[in-house]
């Protein structure tokens, strides 16, 4: 399972020099990004770093400043942006379930939006109600009834519902208790492989990067500094910070490891 | 007591009808300029705050001015309309109304409405815009939903306002539940003015709780008591429309001021018209500044004025000149300047004057304001509330050299028990109040001719001129009603025991002067 994608023929994600500033504050300078298909790449870095405005980029909700993003080799400022991101599922940390819908509701806002008929929609509320492992007795309820974990179940289905090609994940599973994070990472990426997904997903989270990538690219101060798949990251970092960045996780996993073999000496 | 609450509840229908009629549109005209205030308002700080200072701005202003201001304004465009489409529309009643408490409905809904949706979680609003809904999908299915509550809860407030506020629509001509309270004060029925005031207070109440009940649906999400709700307003104004369709009839419309004598004078007049077989509308309580220019604009037909208080306020003359020759100019000007026909005289006078117990001026030898003025340093002086601030306080300081040792303001009641108590020995009377002869007072003479004639005129609109009902119901009024006849006539509302209504006393008048026509 190594992703980098290049030579796959087209991009289906391609940012171009991309800048954005905040006033004087530079968030994302100068970047240069390709996503490929089936690819699930990962965007790590510190909290300032401009991940997540690098990731709002691709669905319009931080224009650029200046640079050019092609989705399927189409610039996304020539495509109405409430359409383009009707086509693009969003995931991130708060949620935002909309308070006053239920949970069925919620899932089906971006089909009722595109017009689906009220049969497929309800179809296919169901459908991802099952894809995300939530019980169908969920359907009625009110997102203030839902457990953290839950909730975020419902974020992702109404993100997959209108079957998406690209996800768009910001911290997704950051607020969420270890086990829970845990399990939902896991259970996403299968989706991701069963429907063939361009999943990219922003984190601090050294080892959730590493266990769900095919390809990192780590930021800094609004720049990319290193790129590459999960195991050149650990084996072979070129940047002296990531070699860093890569160490940690190392030491708590030799460390856990002794620890696993005391245990199991007599 | 039982006649005047059965009078009472024999006008409920009409002014309930008409009350909740244009709370209802105010509301509903409010609400759509309010709600489209808030949008542009949370779409752009930099229209928030002008927006809510301009919400804020209006608060402060009085409602009654606010009422007031509306009618010349109206009058104006109204003008300009004339003039420019060859369509005119009526500025009195309900427009200035409508618009006034419509203003007045918008601060509480703005203020909740832009809270209710600054306030809601950014996360979903985040949301709304990553799963690709447009600006308005955002606001119909997003913020207006979150914001509902609050909305409500801001809408709620505007409806009690504007039902308690719509009490004050009477002086610019609209017919309201503040008609008990307005006639009520001035003819100090006290039965009329709870009516009012208790009808108006149970009728915010009512619409307070419907709205309750659609705000508590909204807040749980409850469809079916929104519903509950929303039918049970509709039903409500539906029914209270109603009365309005059937008083389509009417084609005269009697105008009034708001004192006593105004409102024996307008039913008199009704019920002559109705005799020669006319049928006529009421507006009464009308403001002084408001009534003339309604007849000038025709929004009323008929009226009765004084000569002295257009002479002034109308004319905007200073000079003083006396009774006949005063008429002959004023019904001239009227008839070039506005088209207004004036009918006639009624016969009496009701000017401003200065009044003494008989007694005490007998005994001190006074018969004349100028006997007066060489007493005046040893006596002391009662107005009511706004006569020294009057042109006629002035003229006759200036002609008389009037000082007196004291002066004190009173509400016309304590006025005229404070001479009769001997608080006071001078008092400022209207020449017809019916308590002068009552309480034995004598109005001193005004040999330098100080104060303006006060003939009771009356006054026909332009359109009405050549109108054979008003002509014939009218005519036999002119000079019909000597000072003594109008004054017994208004004793009979003012006095404190055995009141009469306007319009009994109307009737009482009406036989008064056919016996002694005869």
């Amino acid at each position: 399972m190594t992703g980098a994608g290049e030579g796959r023929g087209q991009p289906i994600v391609e940012l171009s020099s991309v800048t954005r500033a905040f006033g004087s504050m530079v968030a994302v300078r100068d970047v240069d990004l390709s996503v490929w298909p089936r690819e699930f790449l990962v965007i790590l870095g510190e909290s300032g770093s401009g991940k997540t405005t690098l990731l709002k980029m691709i669905n319009r909700l931080q224009p650029p400043d200046s640079g050019d993003v092609l989705i399927e080799g189409r610039p996304t400022g020539a495509v109405v942006e409430h359409e383009l991101r009707r086509h693009i599922g969003y995931v991130f940390q708060r949620v935002g379930l909309f308070p006053h819908m239920t949970v069925a509701e919620n899932i089906a806002v971006t089909p009722r939006l595109l017009g689906w008929s009220e049969e497929s929609v309800r179809a296919r509320v169901d459908e991802l109600l099952a894809l995300v492992n939530l019980p169908a007795e969920m359907a009625p309820r009110l997102p203030a009834a839902l457990s953290g974990g839950q909730r975020q179940r419902v974020g992702v289905a109404r993100a997959l519902a209108a079957r998406p090609k690209i996800m768009l994940m910001d911290e997704p599973f950051g607020a969420l208790d270890p086990v829970t994070r845990d399990s939902l990472g896991s259970e996403y990426r299968q989706l991701h492989e069963r429907m063939g997904l361009v999943t990219v997903m922003v984190t601090h989270d050294v080892l959730e990067a590493l266990l769900l990538a095919d390809r990192i690219v780590v930021m800094r101060a609004g720049a990319i500094v290193a790129s590459g798949t999960p195991h050149e990251m650990m084996n072979d970092p070129r940047d002296a910070e990531v070699r860093k960045l890569m160490d940690m996780p190392r030491r708590q996993m030799t460390r856990v490891a002794a620890m696993l073999d005391d245990a199991r000496r007599p | 007591m039982n006649d005047r609450f059965a009078n009472a509840w024999a006008l409920l229908p009409g002014y309930l009808s008409q009350h909740v009629v244009l709370s209802a549109a105010a509301m509903a005209l409010g609400l759509v300029v309010s709600l489209a205030l808030v949008v542009a308002a949370v779409r752009s700080a930099r229209v928030r705050w002008p927006v809510l200072a301009f919400a804020s701005l209006i608060q402060t202003v009085p409602s009654l001015a606010l009422l007031a201001l509306f009618y010349p304004l109206l009058l104006a465009l109204s003008g300009l309309a004339d003039g420019v489409f060859g369509v005119g529309f009526s500025a009195l009643g309900f427009l200035p109304s409508l618009l006034a408490l419509a203003l007045y409905s918008m601060l509480p809904v703005i203020r909740n409405g832009v809270a209710g949706i600054l306030n809601i979680d950014p996360a979903v609003i985040e949301a709304a815009r990553g799963v690709g809904m447009t600006d308005w999908q955002r606001l119909w299915r997003v913020e207006l939903p979150l914001a509902a509550p609050l909305l409500m809860a801001g809408i709620r407030t505007a409806a009690v306002w504007v039902i308690g506020t719509a009490t004050l629509s009477t002086p610019v001509g609209q017919v309201s539940l503040g008609n008990y309270i307005f006639s009520g004060l001035q003819l100090q029925d006290w039965v009329s003015v709870l009516f009012g005031c208790i009808a108006a207070a149970v009728l915010a109440l009512v619409v307070d709780q419907l709205l309750g009940v659609i705000e508590t649906g909204l807040a749980r999400r409850s469809r079916p008591r929104v519903a509950a709700g929303v039918a049970a307003l509709a039903v409500g104004i539906a029914v209270a429309a109603l009365p309005l369709g059937r008083g389509a009839a009417a084609s005269y419309v009697v105008g009034g001021k708001n004192f006593s004598e105004q409102f024996i004078l307008v039913d008199l007049m009704t019920a002559r018209i109705a005799e020669a077989g006319g049928a006529a509308v009421q507006r009464t309580g009308l403001g002084s500044a408001v009534v003339f220019a309604a007849l000038a604009s025709g929004d009323i037909d008929v009226y009765v004025d004084y000569s002295g208080t257009l002479w002034a306020n109308v004319m905007r003359r200073t000079d003083v000149p006396r009774r006949e020759p005063m008429l002959e100019e004023l019904r001239a000007w009227l008839a070039e300047e506005h088209g207004v026909v004036m009918l006639g005289s009624l016969g009496f006078e009701n000017a401003y004057g200065l009044a003494m117990r008989r007694d005490r001026a007998e005994q001190l030898g006074i018969a004349t304001i100028a006997d007066l003025a060489a007493h005046a340093s040893e006596l002391s002086m009662g107005g009511d509330l706004e006569f020294f601030s009057r042109p006629e306080w002035a003229a006759l300081r200036s002609a008389y050299g009037l000082a007196f040792a004291s002066r004190r303001e009173f509400e016309p009641t304590f006025m005229y028990r404070a001479v009769e108590g001997g608080e006071v020995d001078v008092i400022s009377a209207f020449t017809s109040d019916g308590r002068i002869a009552a309480n034995d007072l004598l109005v001193l003479a005004d040999p330098a001719g100080a104060i303006l004639p006060y003939d009771a005129i009356v006054l026909i609109a332009r359109k009405r001129a050549n109108d054979d009902v008003l002509r014939r119901a009218l005519a036999p009024l002119i000079g019909a009603i000597p000072l003594a006849l109008m004054q017994e006539a208004n004793y009979r509302v003012d006095r404190e025991r055995d009141k009469e209504t306007p319009a009994a006393t109307a009737r009482w008048l009406e036989n008064e002067i056919a016996a002694r026509g005869n």
